[in-house]
């Protein structure tokens, strides 16, 4: 077991766990910031999407030990980010939601990929959100909720 | 307005009280008789003719909030909107102010019609329905009654809108300061209920109660429970269903920093495994990773797909138990060779796969436990802990929890998932334990919708239209070995043959046959269940049929539906109304796709827009239309539509299959094992509901079974191929 230091949602935070530790895990059950999700484990779902540095990352897929000193945001900040926000409202005003479960981090793949590309077509839409499974099946409102959300943006 | 699980939260003593004092009022069913007895042969539930008295359903807070009980788990489907809407509809609640909550397992919260309390069927709203009405009616007569008590005039001067009674003088009085006046008066036995006319919440679209909550990262899922000294278990178990440990080496497991405790349970069905509890996820994976078992796979069937495929078409190839004979089973005799159509069909095991692995936290305290689980059959998997654990239901508290899809996977009448809980939280006494399925345990796990053969033989009148219908389908029962096996008469299981026996067409010499083999790999109800393979074969071959007579598929279906099959044919007018524009201009190298499909007592049609890009169909446009009742909440109906029809795109989807070799599963992961993607959804999918005054039927299933037939029949006219095998691995 080792302590780390991370910069969570713009707060210093520390956990002691052991350095193979996936960050996802150290969020949900360390920190308790049970909005990112788990899924898969392995990459394929994106239910565990978090900001690192900036870019959408599968936070099971990166150890604790790799992202000390570089700041991590997760879904539970997103209604103090400008687009965060939008996209929250933008998913709430659209009804997207089923069960709910991979929509932080739908939300947060979303998010990430407005901020690069703030005039999506469908075609980026579905490059860029075309990793993320949602079996509930919300991906049409998924697409409307992200066209609305980039209209509100500009 | 939201919705909460209530796990976290106290129970108002009143209600406690209350749920305790009429705890089998409700059904008055032993909950232990679902462990060995089938459903016939059990006490029928309350039905419509039980008072569902309000105190256990709606709350009235001095601030205003109506906190209304949902007697269901809500896993996406939007009940946990839909049936307060019902409910303060009827009351005339300020819908703005109402809270829906997640009831615990209790006699009061069983399903009304069906005795346990569940989901399953599509049935949430079609047998809850007027219980919720009358609840919100009664809720709104004590109201009411309080208030002309202390003005001294007649309850019928008064009138009721936002929450509030007014009176003939001007009086007015918010529910919220009559409420505890109001609890102390008798519940009144009959109630008006409104007209459809009279409604003021329902039928409109109302959004989520809970969208806010899952779009900012505060729902709690049952994933998601953290309790004090919470540990958290994975568990070994054996590669082949069945299996025993026979020895483990635990040491390099207990070497793991965090790892509690290693050590063998017992599982349903006479295998064993061995759990690994640890402080967090991460030690319990690492712990498993770790441990070395040796598995006892002695006479264990070695389940494989390559050699069940050679047994499946050879049984279909002979006639089975009957489950139907309609007409002359000689009329194929009389139609020549040249106008007889043979199909055989194959279908593959398949996982549900909800978003939210499969998890459930128990604490053991001795004289009592506590369950914390997204379930389905809240009464059999409370019954379930119970008997592991030597207790009554009713010394375990079941909470339900918030929870990320299902699509039938936590209806499971063994209770798998909560026996491994209990059985862990047996030895670890006092301590709330969650169980987590990895997504590798969840694929790998079992409880497939089971795979199918199919063969039918048609023979074709003069007229084009089928004369003769002899169709043979081969499956694993649903029913055989659980409570719910006295459904299966003349042994054949009607979860497998429906949608061919009972078909819509009118077809005049039918004759349907099902083998139901054994095989050893665990099967369950996959949403729309036997729809999702019968539609298939039906939709295609009354296409193939269409096309072969030259006829608009639309037209042909008509022609050939029966007389009494209204709801299809009132989907059919309205899909074709509403689709005729964009079906009148198709892009070159796109085509049409139609299929028509009744299920759950609601009526479905759609027409499919499909291309084919890198091989594969790109689906543009989806435009469906059903005949459902009353649309208690429109915006829901829709979103289910949607979802349903992405979902039934599940069983095209390459990869989109679980395939056995030597009794192991040869997908572990959502890398092997793949769902569909937004890339393989459609772009557009615009849904019309057809206006009903009649009461509602069923809208989580139903758009399921239609889309993958739709789609294919589309691209049967871009190739000119035939699909009779999924998923479509290549075109």
């Amino acid at each position: 077991m080792e302590t780390y230091q991370l910069t969570v949602n713009g707060q210093k935070m520390e956990a002691t766990a052991d350095p193979t530790t996936p960050l996802l895990w150290v969020l949900r059950e360390h920190l308790k910031l049970t909005g990112t999700k788990y899924g898969c484990g392995i990459g394929a779902c994106g239910a565990c999407t978090v900001h690192l540095g900036g870019e959408a990352v599968r936070s099971c897929g990166v150890s604790v030990a790799q992202v000390e000193g570089r700041p991590i945001v997760t879904i539970e900040a997103m209604a103090q980010d400008p687009v965060g926000r939008r996209v929250q409202e933008a998913w709430v005003a659209h009804d997207v939601v089923q069960c709910g479960y991979c929509q932080s981090g739908q939300i947060m793949t979303a998010v990430a990929f407005l901020k690069l590309t703030p005039h999506p077509s469908d075609a980026n839409i579905e490059q860029s959100m075309g990793a993320n499974i949602c079996r509930c099946g919300t991906y049409v409102r998924i697409r409307q909720a992200i066209q609305a959300a980039a209209q509100q943006l500009k | 307005m939201t919705v909460e699980t209530k796990s976290r939260a106290k129970h108002p003593l009143s209600r406690r009280t209350f749920l305790s004092a009429t705890a089998t009022a409700a059904g008055g069913l032993m909950v232990a008789l679902y462990l060995d007895l089938p459903l016939s042969a059990q006490a029928p539930g309350a039905g419509e003719g039980v008072k569902y008295p309000p105190a256990a359903f709606v709350e009235i807070r001095p601030d205003g909030k109506i906190v209304i009980q949902v007697n269901r788990l809500e896993f996406g489907q939007g009940v946990a909107t839909a049936l307060p809407l019902l409910l303060a509809d009827e009351m005339d609640a300020d819908w703005s102010q109402v809270v829906a909550e997640l009831a615990p397992a209790a006699d009061i919260y069983r399903d009304p019609m069906r005795g346990i309390q569940m989901v399953g069927g599509s049935g949430s709203i079609r047998t809850s329905f007027q219980q919720y009405r009358e609840l919100g009616a009664r809720t709104r007569a004590m109201l009411v009654e309080a208030a002309a008590q202390q003005w001294k005039v007649a309850p019928a001067q008064c009138r009721t809108e936002a929450s509030v009674v007014h009176g003939p003088g001007g009086q007015s009085a918010k529910y919220a300061e009559l409420a505890s006046e109001a609890a102390h008066l008798p519940v009144p036995v009959a109630v008006q209920l409104k007209k459809p006319s009279e409604f003021r919440l329902v039928g409109k679209a109302a959004p989520r109660l809970d969208s806010r909550p899952k779009c900012d990262g505060s729902m709690r899922f049952g994933l998601d429970l953290d309790l004090p000294g919470m540990k958290v278990a994975l568990v070994a178990r054996p590669p082949v269903f069945g299996g025993k440990v026979k020895s483990f080496d635990d040491k390099s497991a207990r070497s793991v920093e965090g790892v509690r405790d290693v050590f063998e349970i017992p599982l349903v069905k006479g295998g064993s495994a061995v759990a690994v509890v640890g402080d967090g996820f991460w030690p319990a994976k690492q712990g498993r990773d770790k441990l070395q078992v040796e598995w006892d796979l002695s006479g264990l069937e070695r389940a494989d797909s390559a050699r069940l495929w050679t047994k499946y078409r050879e049984l279909a190839r002979t006639p089975g138990n009957v489950a139907a004979a309609v007409g002359n089973e000689k009329a194929m005799d009389a139609i020549p060779a040249t106008r007889r159509l043979v199909a055989e069909y194959e279908f593959p095991y398949l996982p549900h796969a909800p978003m939210e692995p499969l998890n459930t936290t128990v604490r053991f305290d001795g004289d009592r436990a506590e369950v914390w689980a997204g379930s389905q059959f809240q009464t059999v998997d409370q019954a379930a802990v119970a008997q592991v654990l030597g207790l009554k239901p009713t010394e375990v508290t079941f909470h339900t929890e918030m929870t990320g899809g299902g699509f039938g996977r936590r209806a499971v009448t063994d209770s798998h998932v909560q026996r491994e809980a209990a059985e862990i939280a047996k030895r670890m006494r006092g301590i709330p334990v969650k169980l987590i399925w990895t997504r590798e345990d969840d694929v790998q796990g079992g409880y497939y919708r089971p795979m199918h053969a199919h063969r039918a033989e048609i023979g074709i009148g003069a007229n084009g239209m089928p004369m003769a219908w002899r169709h043979v389908i081969v499956g694993q029962s649903l029913l055989a070995g659980t409570p719910f096996a006295g459904g299966i008469k003349n042994g054949v299981d009607d979860t497998v043959t429906e949608g061919v026996a009972d078909t819509q067409y009118a077809i005049p010499n039918l004759h349907v046959w099902a083998h139901h083999p054994t095989v050893n790999v665990p099967v369950l109800w996959w949403r729309s269940v036997g729809n999702t393979h019968t539609a298939f074969v039906m939709e295609t071959l009354i296409d193939e049929l269409a096309t072969r007579a030259k006829m608009d598929p639309i037209a042909y279906r008509r022609k050939l539906l029966s007389p009494d099959a209204k709801k299809v044919r009132a989907a059919l007018d309205l899909m074709e109304a509403k689709s005729a524009a964009w079906r009148s201009k198709l892009p070159k190298g796109h085509a049409v796709g139609i299929a028509a499909h009744e299920s759950f007592g609601t009526g479905v049609a759609c027409a499919a827009e499909v291309s084919i890009e890198k091989g594969q169909p790109k689906i543009h446009r989806v435009t469906v239309a059903a005949d459902l009742g009353i649309a208690v909440n429109p915006l829901s109906v829709e979103s289910q539509f949607q979802g349903g029809i992405v979902f039934g795109l599940s069983q095209l989807v390459p990869g989109g299959a679980i395939t056995l070799k030597d009794g192991q599963v040869e997908q572990s992961n959502f890398d092997s094992y793949v769902p569909p993607y937004m890339g393989e959804a459609p772009l557009a999918v615009d849904v019309h509901i057809v206006p009903s005054a009649e009461k509602p039927t069923g809208v989580g299933e139903p758009p399921v079974p239609v889309i993958a037939p739709a789609v294919v029949n589309a691209l049967a006219k871009l190739t000119g191929k035939r699909y009779r095998s999924l998923p479509l691995n290549s075109l």
